[in-house]
């Protein structure tokens, strides 16, 4: 039997906000702390205590429901989930149910001619994260740090077909969402997490094959990998005649390969009603507009605008615009040396290699747009080579000095008067006389080589391009 | 109609354990409360805006400002039993 099966994807991102205080309680929103020390009366869920919203947590809600296109729900309210699990102290989550913060939005990601496929994003809804559990043989052991920390679970419509089109969501949505400077976005530290729902259906099908929900990946590499995974299990299972059992499982990074939970808690059940302990929010137009007005430049719109203002390709536009940081670097280079082209080779080149080699960014090093722009300058005006241009972004980078001292204390400057870089070729002649042989014989190509040794012996001090002049004319009008 | 079995299930939900005979009082009684919140549909509330909640109030916020939290000692003397400064629970992965 040959099938032909379409893959069905949606995703839930769950993300955590970057406010100073937990969701309903003034407790510290903190990452590795020591276990159960940043815990109060409200997110251990001790009776009489009462939730309050944190203002900042529902103005970040908007603020990311606006940044993708999203409807902002002028009534929202708070429901309660309820699950028993001891990852939450109350035996419920306060979570939204049918009054969410925003709903109706929109994700674009890029396919191949460059052009946009839209993804729907269903909802996104504020809750509170749970506790962490760590499984060990005889029990099970709960730290409520993580209890109470703010989340915005971003829900999309089961708009994708591919495993590398949910990734590529997965690069745009992290994207706006770093713009917008309201989570670290890091998976690995669990400060944005991703579940995958992923179905399989013969491609004719209207209806939805039966799911499985995906869990525990830390890396947008690693939800790819887990549903390209699955999308093989489900084919395989429907292939052999059997069924698809609709449960979740949970990706293996060592193994790559998923597994059924088997958790113990409770078919989902949750019994959703609206929380007694929090009063319903009203969101005014004029609020809505003010953050809508605070919002940056977005990550699509900075790339449209790059490309046109700059004239950069979408590569170099792309790059750019893949870190805000950069993005602005960028600009204020461009501010005080106007070649776009250039500044944006040795960004998306050098650059990012040493911040790459060094593990670290841009922020940490301390680059200011002069010294890069600067040293750019100096490459093209030839006083240095663009090769020794390299060492100095490196000496800059250690030294923090401009561009202009670290050539004069090193004596980089290109050795550029003629009767010295003779003398030098003379020497390199003498060296080389197999060479010089196959230069008079027509073998053009070696002549890089003579280059290439001269520019050893210059330290890669001289103009290569000078070197080549005088090397042809000292052997061939010799 | 509840059955013994929505008692049955609702009290599996909710961790209580309840004998046979029990489960069909309990079902009885949740019977006649929801035929008493009934009679709340016979009520006109064409005019009446829906609410989620009984007091008249909206929009209240704290700042996010960061009040010290418990102590790790202090958060676990509730604790049956702890351990690497956790609450120790049973098993619940297999």
């Amino acid at each position: 039997m040959s099938m032909d099966f379409e893959t069905v994807i949606g995703l839930e991102v769950h993300l955590q906000l970057k406010t100073a205080t937990k969701i309903f309680c003034a407790c510290a929103n903190q990452f590795g702390e020591q276990p159960n020390s940043l815990t109060c009366p409200v997110c251990l869920g001790l009776p009489g205590t009462l939730p309050v919203l944190n203002k900042k947590v529902l103005e970040y809600g908007i603020k990311v429901g606006l940044a993708l296109g999203c409807e902002i729900n002028p009534y929202i309210k708070f429901d309660r989930k309820n699950y028993y699990y001891p990852d939450l102290p109350k035996a419920y989550q306060i979570s939204q149910y049918d009054f969410p913060v925003a709903k109706n939005g929109l994700v674009m990601i890029p396919m191949e001619k460059g052009e946009l496929k839209k993804i729907r994003v269903n909802r996104a809804h504020l809750e509170e994260d749970a506790g962490k559990l760590t499984h060990e043989a005889d029990g099970t052991l709960v730290d409520y740090n993580r209890t109470g920390t703010p989340l915005l679970e971003i829900v999309t419509e089961a708009d994708m077909r591919s495993p590398q089109e949910a990734y590529d969501y997965l690069q745009v949505l992290k994207l706006t969402l770093q713009y917008l400077n309201v989570s670290d976005c890091d998976m690995e530290k669990g400060s944005l997490r991703c579940d995958a729902n992923v179905s399989i259906r013969p491609r004719e099908e209207t209806k939805l094959g039966t799911k499985s929900e995906i869990k525990n990946m830390n890396s947008f590499k690693a939800v790819k990998a887990a549903l390209e995974y699955e999308v093989i299990r489900h084919t395989q299972v429907i292939l052999s005649g059997e069924k698809i059992v609709q449960e979740t499982r949970l990706w293996d990074d060592n193994k790559q390969m998923t597994l059924s939970m088997r958790s113990k808690e409770e078919a989902h059940d949750y019994r959703y009603f609206p929380d007694p302990d929090l009063v319903p929010f009203v969101v005014k137009a004029d609020k809505i507009k003010e953050i809508r007005q605070s919002l940056p430049e977005l990550p699509y719109a900075k790339l449209e605008r790059f490309k046109n203002q700059y004239n950069l390709n979408g590569y170099d536009a792309f790059i750019l615009v893949l870190d805000q940081t950069i993005a602005q670097f960028f600009e204020e280079c461009v501010a005080l040396y106007p070649e776009a082209k250039k500044i944006a080779n040795w960004l998306n080149g050098p650059l990012l290699r040493e911040i790459s080699d060094r593990k670290s960014s841009l922020a940490e090093l301390k680059l200011v747009p002069a010294s890069l722009a600067g040293l750019i300058k100096m490459v093209e005006d030839g006083v240095v080579s663009n090769l020794v241009g390299k060492d100095v972004l490196k000496i800059m980078l250690d030294t923090g000095k401009s561009a202009e001292q670290i050539i004069q204390e090193n004596g980089l400057a290109q050795v550029s008067d003629q009767e010295s870089l003779t003398r030098i070729v003379d020497e390199i002649i003498k060296e080389n006389p197999k060479a010089v042989g196959e230069i008079k014989s027509g073998k053009e190509n070696v002549l890089g080589f003579l280059v290439g040794q001269t520019m050893k012996k210059t330290q890669g001090k001289a103009n290569p391009k000078m070197i080549g002049e005088i090397i042809k004319r000292r052997i061939l009008d010799a | 109609m509840i059955t013994k079995e929505h008692a049955l299930k609702i009290a599996s939900l909710s961790r209580i354990h309840l004998k046979e005979e029990e489960a069909q009082l309990l079902a009885n009684d949740l019977e006649c409360i929801l035929k008493y919140i009934d009679q709340l549909n016979e009520l006109d509330v064409t005019d009446v805006k829906p609410t989620s909640h009984a007091l008249p109030l909206q929009n209240v916020f704290r700042e996010d400002v960061v009040n010290p939290s418990l102590s790790q000692d202090e958060a676990l003397q509730f604790s049956v039993q702890k351990d690497k400064g956790c609450y120790k629970v049973p098993k619940v992965i297999e």
